[in-house]
């Protein structure tokens, strides 16, 4: 059995960039199951938050820390980017990097990313050259990436941006399956509807700070804050 | 004991001796131009099984090789430079082998009428009067200072417009020359050799002052310790034997004859 | 025109007689510009990656020395080289100077900055495009290193044609520590050299063309060599 890495705690977290503070200072616990959506408007911080706790940013002040060594942790989870990130290589060869990098055998690494593959809807393209395919299936070729190594928390920044209506319905439906499967879904988004059907809990950022959150069912009906409430109507915040 | 080794060394590797031993020899552009060096060289190899390489450089580089120990000998053609050479050690003597001559080069049609002039002075002196374009080599070579002499004896300074310094080989100069139409001092070897001519032809020869003397200086192995004495004397011997002389004699190019052999037997 | 015309025509007549003093010169060019790539490679592509991907306290000084170097005329290198190699020299008891060897190690000082500057710009751009995912992955310094260097190959192509396309074609320094010795250290540049001094542009003009018809089929060579590969393989 694997150690769990969960749960997550950011006490007092604060980023400061070019002398510009965008996140922080705050407080939050990832643990538990299922799906967080991180919502908020654009430059509100999401994609900050989800790089801070993935440890690609670097931290001025306050502490993070995993349920086990920051080490043991970085290999237990994975980052679906908002650009999607391709290696010069095929379809095939992107997903099972990460294997390799961990020191799988080829046959292995090659055989798992082939299933994955097939799984998320990439089975014809796997000799093709990563950076060649579209822009929906560069999104699932890095969530297909991403879940190659099995992780335990997966951080998804936008992973539908850009989408289709179809193509999101496919990427929804992978999310789902994986939730099932135990893992735990931390992604951020501004796409409400998408939020409401994905979300078991949400949070709210905005202007940098972590400034509304709870379970969906909550969450949407009655929204603490007015910024949140705003938000969720659709109106625009200043 | 270590001497024995190399001894036993050298002496196990002798049958490959018969590959010819390489010997490196600084010569000069313009006697590189002539082309002797291509009649000559298959003959040393034939003859005394010695694989001359010639490093084809200006008199003064070929002085600073030979300085340096980087050639076994150097043939080249600028008395004081020879003599300073042997003074500082560098040489262990000078030998004279040939000679050949410089030729005034100048457009055909002679805006100069350096043609009608008796002395090489009187040639010099009227191009300037006339300020009729002149090529220099410029680069310190053997014929550069020998043109420079030539001023000199003739009382002139050369500057102004007309006076082109290039800085460059013989070659180089005499397609500087032929591109602009201009007065050059060039060996006759190069001359005659010379595939550009152009609009150019000789304007003046066969002073005496404008002899060339070539001489064959080996490198002093007291400077340079695996200097090749042997080789260096056994090419002695060879370049100033009657073979080398009916070679050198012979040699000829549109049927005008090119070097005067000169050596003086020991 | 007329100089151009009687090249070309000396050119042809040249190869399709496959004159021997042509081939002699023209393998000797090869055998000491690709022995200089080889080692200029060996030495550049690992120097450029270091640098795109390793935050070290010289490495400023070292970019700094590797751009001084590429901006340095070939001749002066040369003289260096000859400086050093010299009978009266610090290294003279080898030997080398006026041998192929001398000039192996002149041209391979001349290029390997070159191809090292462009590999580190190429591993460099790549770094700044991949950083986020190779850390994501968690991957070691030499995971990366691998990785970058492998995934700008054909970068890395491109900046060790240019290393030989440099090479090939340079006469000052490979004439000083060549010293351009008829069967031993004669190339194409230094003949063309020779035979340009002596007038004779036809033959220097033939020379060139051969010098780049050769250089160019190199180019083509490793292009194609490179297609073949993205076909079966990606
Ligand atoms: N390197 C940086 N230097 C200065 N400011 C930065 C830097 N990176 C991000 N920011 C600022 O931090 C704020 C938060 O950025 P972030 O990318 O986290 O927003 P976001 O919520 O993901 O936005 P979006 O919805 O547009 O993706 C923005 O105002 C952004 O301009
Ligand atoms: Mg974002």
């Amino acid at each position: 059995m694997v150690t769990p890495i969960l749960p997550l705690t950011l006490s007092q977290v604060q980023v400061v960039k070019q002398g510009k503070r965008i996140l922080g200072p705050l407080d939050y616990k990832l643990s538990g199951r299922g799906i967080t959506v991180v919502l908020g408007p654009n430059g509100s911080g999401k994609t900050t938050f989800l790089r801070t706790m993935h440890g690609l940013e670097h931290i001025r002040s306050g502490r993070l820390y995993w349920a086990c060594t920051t080490l043991a942790a970085r290999k237990s989870q994975a980052f679906v980017f908002q650009t999607p990130i391709l290696l010069r290589r095929t379809v095939l060869d992107n997903i099972a990097y990460p294997l390799l990098v961990d020191g799988s055998t080829k046959a292995t690494a090659y055989a798992r990313a082939q299933e994955i593959a097939e799984r998320i809807g990439l089975g014809g393209l796997l000799g093709v050259m990563g950076t060649a395919i579209s822009g929906g299936e560069k999104q699932k070729l890095a969530l297909a990436r991403a879940l190659v190594r099995k992780p335990q928390v997966l951080f998804l920044d936008e992973p539908c941006a850009n989408l289709d209506g179809s193509a999101t319905k496919d990427i929804e439906a992978i999310l789902m399956d994986e939730k099932a499967n135990g893992t735990r879904l931390i992604m951020s988004t501004h796409n409400v509807a998408q939020a409401r059907r994905l979300a078991d809990d949400v949070i709210f950022l905005y202007r940098g700070l972590l400034h509304d959150q709870g379970p969906s069912a909550t969450f949407f009906t009655t929204p603490a804050t007015s910024e949140a409430l705003t938000f969720l109507n659709g109106g625009i915040l200043a | 004991m270590i001497k024995k080794a190399v001894l036993a060394a050298v002496l196990t590797c002798a049958p490959l001796a018969s590959i010819a031993e390489d010997f490196k020899m600084a010569v000069t552009t313009s006697f590189a131009n002539s082309g002797l060096a291509e009649v000559l060289l298959p003959e040393i190899q034939a003859d005394i099984d010695l694989n001359v390489q010639l490093l084809i450089v200006g008199t003064g580089q070929a002085i600073k090789l030979g300085e340096q120990g980087d050639v076994d000998a150097i043939l080249v053609h600028s008395r004081p430079a020879e003599d300073k050479f042997i003074d500082q050690g560098f040489g262990t003597h000078r030998r004279e082998i040939m000679y050949n001559d410089f030729i005034i080069i100048g457009p055909s049609v002679d805006p100069a009428q350096a043609k009608s002039s008796a002395l090489t002075v009187e040639a010099f002196d009227k191009i300037a009067q006339s300020k009729a374009d002149f090529v220099s080599r410029g680069d310190d070579s053997g014929t550069h200072k020998v043109e420079l002499n030539l001023w000199k004896k003739s009382h002139i300074t050369p500057e102004g417009d007309w006076y082109k310094s290039v800085g460059q080989g013989m070659g180089a100069a005499l397609n500087t020359a032929a591109g602009m139409n201009a007065y050059i001092l060039a060996d006759r070897a190069s001359w005659l050799n010379f595939g550009n001519k152009q609009d150019l032809a000789i304007v003046f020869e066969g002073d005496p002052l404008l002899f060339n003397q070539y001489a064959y200086i080996p490198v002093n192995p007291e400077k340079h310790a695996h200097m090749n004495v042997a080789a260096a004397k056994r090419l002695e011997a060879w370049l100033v034997s009657p073979r080398a002389k009916a070679l050198i004699e012979g040699y000829q190019i549109d049927g005008k004859k090119l070097f005067v052999f000169n050596a003086q037997p020991k | 025109m007329n100089d151009i015309w009687a090249g070309l025509t000396q050119a042809g007549r040249l190869i399709i007689s496959l004159d021997p003093t042509l081939i002699e010169i023209t393998a000797r060019s090869f055998k000491v510009t690709l022995t200089a790539t080889l080692l200029s490679v060996a030495i550049g592509l690992p120097l450029g990656a270091w640098l795109a991907i390793s935050r070290f306290r010289f490495r400023r000084l070292v970019i700094a020395v590797m751009n001084a170097l590429m901006g340095l005329p070939p001749v002066v290198i040369g003289l260096m080289v000859y400086v050093i190699l010299s009978r009266s020299g610090p290294l003279g008891v080898l030997g080398l100077l006026f041998t192929t060897s001398a000039m192996v190690i002149a041209q391979t000082i001349i290029i390997s900055p070159i191809i090292a500057s462009v590999a580190h710009q190429v591993v460099r751009d790549l770094w700044a495009e991949y950083h986020d995912l190779l850390i994501s992955i968690n991957t070691s310094r030499w995971q990366r290193t691998r990785t970058l260097i492998w995934d700008s190959k054909r970068g890395l192509m491109t900046a060790s044609l240019t290393g030989f396309g440099r090479a090939i074609g340079e006469v000052g320094a490979i004439m000083i520590v060549g010293g351009n010795i008829e069967h031993a250290t004669r190339v194409l540049t230094t003949a063309i050299s020779l035979e340009t001094g002596r007038g004779n542009f036809a033959m220097a003009l033939a020379l060139g063309f051969v010098l780049i018809a050769s250089a160019l089929l190199v180019n083509l060579v490793m292009h194609h060599i490179s297609r073949t590969e993205r076909g079966s393989r990606w």
